[in-house]
């Protein structure tokens, strides 16, 4: 098996894991939790094609996966802040209980 | 494929399914701080020091950690009442598993159209510090001002959005 | 004879390993560096712990530990017997991995980051380009180690000295960071060796060292402010607070494992020491040209031990600081000196050699430290005392 093969797998995996878990929790964080698996696995696979791709001199893909972690460290800050202040309104933070527009 | 990446890539996938599977949140935010670590490690092996090591800095020092005190500032370290998992989650499982088919058989069916036979492994790309300094300096300067923009905006937004609201008191 | 006085460890390193079959040696040769360290900085942590405890004595008038040897220089033996057979209590509830893995945790971060630290001539473990890079990425996982044991104790005093603790090390880790960003740009690369082989220059004599330039000063003062508040050192200590929150986040630990916790911090102390000695000190390079006959290792340990003896100083001299006046000493006044710093280093590499950027670049530093000094730490809540009898 190409060695690109096996990390794109991993990297599929781990986005399907992360998936289920933003899919299936009900605890807000753990939302976000997923959403940060998603975008590691995407970084992955980025790192992946260059190394394997056909001009890592360019340095392109490596240069993506540099700025989406910069991109995620900045939305989950955001995210965490929002869930903070919306656990301060309705004192909780299960997704299912906040099913309403209505504050 | 070298036992080394099995062993990494393993303790990866551990990581994310203790992350998505565990009771406890605090647990959880743990195991994730496992998968960052291993993917970390990836980066290591693919010859990518730079990115492995921001990734640390980054996701360990930074991301876990924020996670960790959302966690305790919401109180989700207390026993939940229900099920920690939503009400149908059949769906989401099937949506993921969905996914994981189409990407994995779209992986191994493309194999064949990938450059270079399977097996002979291409050169290590001998990437220094100098010259991603260079790309983020000449080809990336743009990408890179506009990063700078929006990591500002995310920090007052997150500021802003994280403050006490004055008007609570009154 | 000097070389080979300079080179002793490395040629006993090759000596050792040639023992083996070539294709186990580069392996075997990493081993014995990872041995060496683990073997020396724990002896050197009992020295240091014996100089704190003496050292503070004599700063507060009084002995350190007289008792166990000719003037107490047995007590880290003591100590250790101690800590070895005391009985490990672990809370009923509290959490057992997460509590159990917390000293492991913190005492495997601390050691791997010496594996970038230029010890000597040719002493790297792991000669790595990013070699800054990782050290700091390493040493922001510390932070997750602090968290750990506070949070498995499920007492709510280790719980509030371990997010003390957290947000002080956040607070301080840009700091950190941007002081020794002006130190890579200046040389040009992130990699340890070539630091300290931009600073092992000798002008009349004297050394090209970055501290004794106005930014590699302002830079080191920054970087020692900022790597007390990262070991949670008085006066940051806050957290580990011994007169209030009995022992902060580390209360539940007892025996080992808080010897673990101990050895971690002390053998982070010294290894940020040694990152601000190859930094801004020049790493193995002599004081002066005509003391290069002595070994460059020497130099190395002498400065890390300088510079412990300098936290011991501090912190036996100032009084510790509250949580809100850290955060806002950080915030407000050390970060943006940094930014300031850097922007006073790229003024000195393109001002050209001369007097004239001696004088420029310190008169910006000492304004603007004067100025954010006075004006931006006064505190408006402060007025004229007022007293309230009782009736």
């Amino acid at each position: 098996m190409n060695p690109l093969t096996g990390y794109l797998l991993v990297a599929a995996l781990l986005f399907a894991i992360g998936l289920a878990g933003a899919l299936t929790r009900r605890n807000a964080i753990l939302v976000l939790v997923g959403i940060e698996l998603m975008l590691n696995a995407a970084n992955l696979n980025l790192i992946a094609f260059w190394r394997y791709g056909p001009h890592p001199e360019l340095l392109t893909g490596m240069m993506f996966a540099i700025f989406s972690i910069a991109v995620a460290a900045a939305e989950a800050a955001v995210g965490l802040g929002l869930v903070i202040q919306i656990h301060r309104h309705a004192h909780t933070t299960d997704l299912d209980a906040m099913s309403r527009m209505k504050g | 494929m070298s036992i080394v990446f099995y062993v990494i890539a393993g303790l990866s996938v551990a990581g994310a399914l203790a992350a998505v599977l565990l009771k406890n949140t605090v647990h959880c935010a743990l195991a994730l701080t496992l998968a960052f670590a291993g993917l970390a490690l990836l980066f290591l092996e693919l010859d990518a020091q730079f990115a492995g090591f921001a990734q640390i800095l980054v996701y360990i020092g930074a991301v876990a950690i924020l996670v960790v005190f959302a966690i305790l500032l919401t109180r989700g370290s207390e026993t939940p009442h229900e099920t920690v998992y939503s009400r149908n989650p059949l769906v989401g499982l099937v949506t993921a598993a969905a996914i994981f088919a189409v990407l994995g058989w779209a992986v191994l069916h493309s194999s064949q159209a990938l450059p270079g036979p399977a097996g002979t492994p291409t050169a290590e790309p001998q990437v220094t510090v100098m010259d991603i300094g260079n790309a983020l300096m000449g080809r990336y300067v743009l990408p890179l001002e506009i990063v700078a923009l929006l990591l500002t905006a995310a920090l007052i937004g997150a500021v802003i959005v994280a403050m006490h609201e004055k008007e609570a008191a009154r | 004879m000097i070389e080979k006085a300079d080179q002793v460890f490395v040629l006993l390193s090759h000596w050792l390993v040639s023992f083996l079959p070539s294709a186990l040696q580069p392996a075997a040769a990493v081993l014995l560096s990872v041995v060496a360290i683990i073997v020396t900085f724990p002896a050197l942590f009992a020295i240091s712990v014996l100089l704190e405890r003496k050292g503070l004595g004599r700063m507060q008038n009084r002995y350190g530990p007289n008792r166990v040897g000719p003037f107490g220089i047995f007590q880290p033996v003591a100590d250790g017997v101690k800590a070895l057979i005391k009985e490990d209590i672990v809370p009923f509830r509290a959490d057992a991995v997460v509590h159990f893995l917390a000293p492991v945790f913190l005492v495997v971060v601390v050691f791997m980051g010496y594996a970038v630290l230029p010890m000597g001539r040719n002493m790297t473990l792991v000669n790595m380009d990013a070699g800054l890079l990782f050290f700091f990425a390493i040493g922001a996982s510390t932070e997750l180690s602090v968290f750990m044991a506070g949070w498995s104790s499920r007492n709510k005093y280790s719980l509030l000295g371990a997010m003390r603790a957290v947000a002080q090390m956040i607070s301080y880790e840009v700091p950190l960071l941007m002081s020794s960003v002006a130190v890579v740009m200046i040389t040009g690369s992130l990699s340890l060796g070539k630091i300290v082989d931009a600073q092992n220059r000798y002008t009349y004599g004297l050394p090209h060292w970055y501290v004794f330039t106005p930014w590699g000063f302002a830079g080191f003062v920054l970087f020692a402010i900022a790597a007390m508040a990262e070991t949670n050192r008085s006066p940051f200590d806050l957290p580990e607070g011994e007169s209030e929150l009995v022992a902060g986040y580390f209360t539940e630990y007892s025996g080992f494992k808080f010897a673990l916790f101990f050895l971690g911090e002390y053998v982070g102390m010294m290894g940020i020491s040694g990152l601000a000695a190859t930094l801004f000190l020049g790493g193995w390079s002599a004081p002066f040209s005509w003391l290069g006959w002595v070994p460059s290792w020497f130099w190395f340990f002498a400065k890390v031990m300088l510079a412990m003896c300098i936290f011991i100083w501090v912190r036996g001299t100032l009084p510790r600081l509250r949580q809100d006046q850290l955060m806002n000493f950080a915030w407000k006044f050390v970060l943006p000196l940094t930014f300031l710093n850097l922007m006073v280093a790229g003024l000195w590499r393109f001002m050209g050699e001369g007097w004239l950027r001696w004088l420029v670049c310190s008169a910006i530093l000492l304004l603007a430290y004067t100025l954010m000094g006075r004006n931006g730490m006064r505190s408006d809540h402060i007025g004229p005392r007022s007293y309230r009898y009782a009736d």
